[in-house]
């Protein structure tokens, strides 16, 4: 067919390869499913739906699961002190989830396990997330997994019923988005203000309806765990999917994970992860630039992840906008005004956008042999308990300590505050998550999204400081 | 699951733009482990203050807006979150459809699942709509028309597939599972 020889994205020749059944202008493409990941609070109404429908799960070894939602961040040794921390509801989704996985016979990476940890996390530091793969979750941050070339998007939890039944989804062809990253990240700047940016630049719905793939001559210089950062936030743009072809650090990343090939299966699999780029002459649907020499460190001012500047602006101009004034007033900012030196009164680091290694010790630089202010509850919660073993491993728990942060056991914790980890009523939050959304991480909380380096420094501050400021001791 | 043909409803106005789903069902909701009575969750930090009482001047409390199933948003409503429950509490509380200018992704995709319906329209269509709340709107699934009572018309797109099964109150998992075949050839290939 002549369509075969014509230029693709990295997009098309993932969906190409998964179609089962094509599109109609009737009928949705029915696409497999490599990798199925699953956490306790999007699933119980999906494994509901099984059991109505006397139906199996289809290929249990295709299934990711764990817990991370709902659980808590305080150490406990079995499921039976569940409920010495945790709150009725979030422990008994907690429960459903180790029924359902053993009912169904998937392996759950649990309380017990060394393998549990927020799914964006794990997915990848297992080997599990890989190259050309689809892979899917009832979470909006599955774009994260995006970062190794994988095709990975969000979704409801009929879909996971339906792919929990079938290891198929029915699927529209998205279109697509490059978004081209142009120039190095300078001193204290980091990929989150380069996705925040990003969204600032295309809007929260500017990538509705399309896969993002980040292009550009700062991409070979960007770690896997900064694009998975770029990635988890595609969908705060309102993009299906973001993705990053896989070069030599994605594959010297994977290399040697538990769930990686190993021997002639490795080097197979890379020769085949090595085609997976977009095709010289492939078409966009869409295209934007971002200048990286630029960026400066980026924080929000409003309550979505669109409404962003850089740390020394002032808070822009409403011009009348109903929606952008309600914004301004709940977050107690004024137009005109800067955010530096705002007092503020929580600091969290941790979620799927900024928990891994890398973003730890960009905290633990700024934090090492200095205070966290008076005025500052300061929460560092790693993205795994493999992520935790390591930092111990590299004495970064001391540092944290020391420096009157918490340290916790991992999860999402207060990035969504499901768990009991919340910021409270009125309060003022610097956060490494990924929503700004009112009452978001608490009723009531306000939240001012930046990266592990500006989160520390205004940790340290007492107020949003700009990391720039604070080299490391 | 119930057929929708056409139906016939007055219209309630909540303007804000980005109304993003964790206003529609905040987190800490997402215990519930069933679809039944989380209506009662719908917006529940603007429907109600501090101390559990129902805000009177939110438009969902007021009496007008009881025999409303038609919800006009404002632009990108259903944005962040994936969480099903969203369009769980939406229908559980009453409504229907949502009409606006544009729709988050996966928030659509999980409308279609549970006999909501997204409505796209124009922004002459929109501004009119949100200036005039309370009119009452015929939303025909098979003509894919929208009209109001004031004579105003607009079609509106909606994916074929989502259509056919909402019309005919059909799962979309049964067409699926008729593919065992296909699934299967393709396993084969892996």
């Amino acid at each position: 067919m002549l369509l075969n020889n014509s230029p693709k994205t990295l997009f098309e020749k993932i969906w190409d390869q998964h179609v089962v059944v094509p599109e109609t202008e009737n009928t949705p493409a029915i696409l497999y499913i490599d990798l199925h990941l699953i956490h306790e609070v999007t699933t119980p109404q999906a494994f509901t739906q099984l059991r109505e429908n006397n139906l199996s799960v289809r290929s249990p070894n295709k299934v990711l699961a764990t817990m991370d939602h709902s659980t808590p961040t305080v150490p406990i040794k079995t499921i039976n002190d569940l409920d010495l921390v945790a709150e009725p509801g979030p422990a008994e989704q907690i429960r459903d989830m180790i029924k359902n996985c053993q009912d169904f016979g998937i392996e759950l990476y649990g309380f017990d396990s060394e393998r549990r940890g927020i799914v964006h996390v794990i997915g990848p530091e297992l080997g599990a997330t890989q190259p050309g793969r689809t892979m899917v979750c009832g979470d909006s941050h599955t774009s994260t997994h995006g970062a190794f070339g994988a095709l990975a998007f969000g979704i409801g939890t009929t879909e996971v019923a339906h792919v929990l039944a079938t290891q198929c989804l029915l699927q529209r062809k998205p279109k697509t988005l490059a978004v081209n990253l142009n120039g190095q990240l300078n001193d204290g700047v980091s990929a989150k203000d380069i996705i925040l940016k990003t969204i600032g630049t295309i809007g929260v719905d500017g990538g509705t309806g399309h896969v993002i793939e980040y292009r550009g001559s700062t991409v070979p210089s960007l770690s896997l765990e900064q694009r998975m950062t770029i990635c988890n936030m595609s969908i705060e743009g309102g993009a299906r999917a973001g993705m990053f072809a896989p070069d030599e650090l994605t594959f010297e990343y994977l290399q040697g994970r538990p769930m990686s090939p190993n021997g002639d299966d490795w080097h197979k699999a890379v020769d085949q992860w090595k085609q997976l780029v977009s095709d010289e002459g492939s078409v966009f649907d869409k295209e934007v630039d971002i200048d990286v020499d630029s960026l400066k460190p980026m924080v929000t001012f409003g309550t979505n992840p669109g409404m962003v500047m850089p740390i020394d602006s002032v808070v822009p101009d409403h011009h009348g906008n109903q929606s952008f004034k309600q914004a301004l007033d709940y977050m107690r900012v004024e137009s005109g005004k800067p955010l530096l030196e705002k007092s503020i009164d929580v600091v969290f680091i941790g979620s799927c956008t900024n928990s891994r290694l890398s973003d730890l010790q960009d905290a633990a630089q700024i934090l090492d042999g200095r205070k966290v202010a008076e005025n500052v509850r300061a929460i560092v919660v790693p993205g795994s308990q493999a992520v935790k073993a390591e930092a111990e491993a590299l004495g970064l728990d001391k540092i944290i300590l020391n420096s009157g942060a918490e340290w916790r056991e991992s999860g999402c914790s207060m990035c969504l505050g499901m768990n009991g980890d919340t910021v409270g009523n009125g309060q003022l939050a610097v956060s490494t998550s990924n929503r700004n959304f009112e009452g978001r991480q608490g009723k009531g909380s306000r939240t001012i999204l930046a990266s592990p380096k500006t989160a520390a420094a205004s940790a340290i501050s007492g107020f949003i400081q700009d990391p720039r400021l604070y080299k490391s001791n | 699951m119930e057929k929708i043909i056409k139906f016939t409803s007055k219209t309630v106005v909540l303007p804000n733009e980005d109304v993003d789903t964790d206003q529609i069902v905040p987190a800490r909701f997402l215990t519930l482990p069933s679809k039944v009575g989380i209506g009662e969750c719908l917006f529940y930090d603007w429907r109600y203050n501090e101390s559990g009482e129902p805000n009177k001047d939110f438009i969902l409390n007021k009496k007008e807006s009881r025999d409303c199933s038609v919800l006009v948003a404002g632009n990108n409503f259903g944005c962040g979150s994936s969480r099903e429950h969203a369009p769980w509490a939406l229908v559980d509380f009453g409504f229907k459809a949502i009409i606006s200018t544009s729709f988050a992704d996966i928030f659509k995709n999980n409308c279609l699942k549970n006999g909501l319906i997204p409505i796209t329209v124009p922004k002459n269509i929109h501004d009119w709509l949100m200036d005039n709340p309370r009119v009452e709107v015929t939303i025909d699934l098979e003509k894919t028309l929208l009209h109001t009572d004031q004579g105003h018309e607009a079609s509106f797109p909606i994916e074929s597939f989502s259509r056919y099964c909402l019309m005919n109150g059909m799962d979309q998992l049964g067409y699926i599972l008729s593919k065992e075949a296909e699934i299967q050839k393709h396993e084969n290939k892996l």
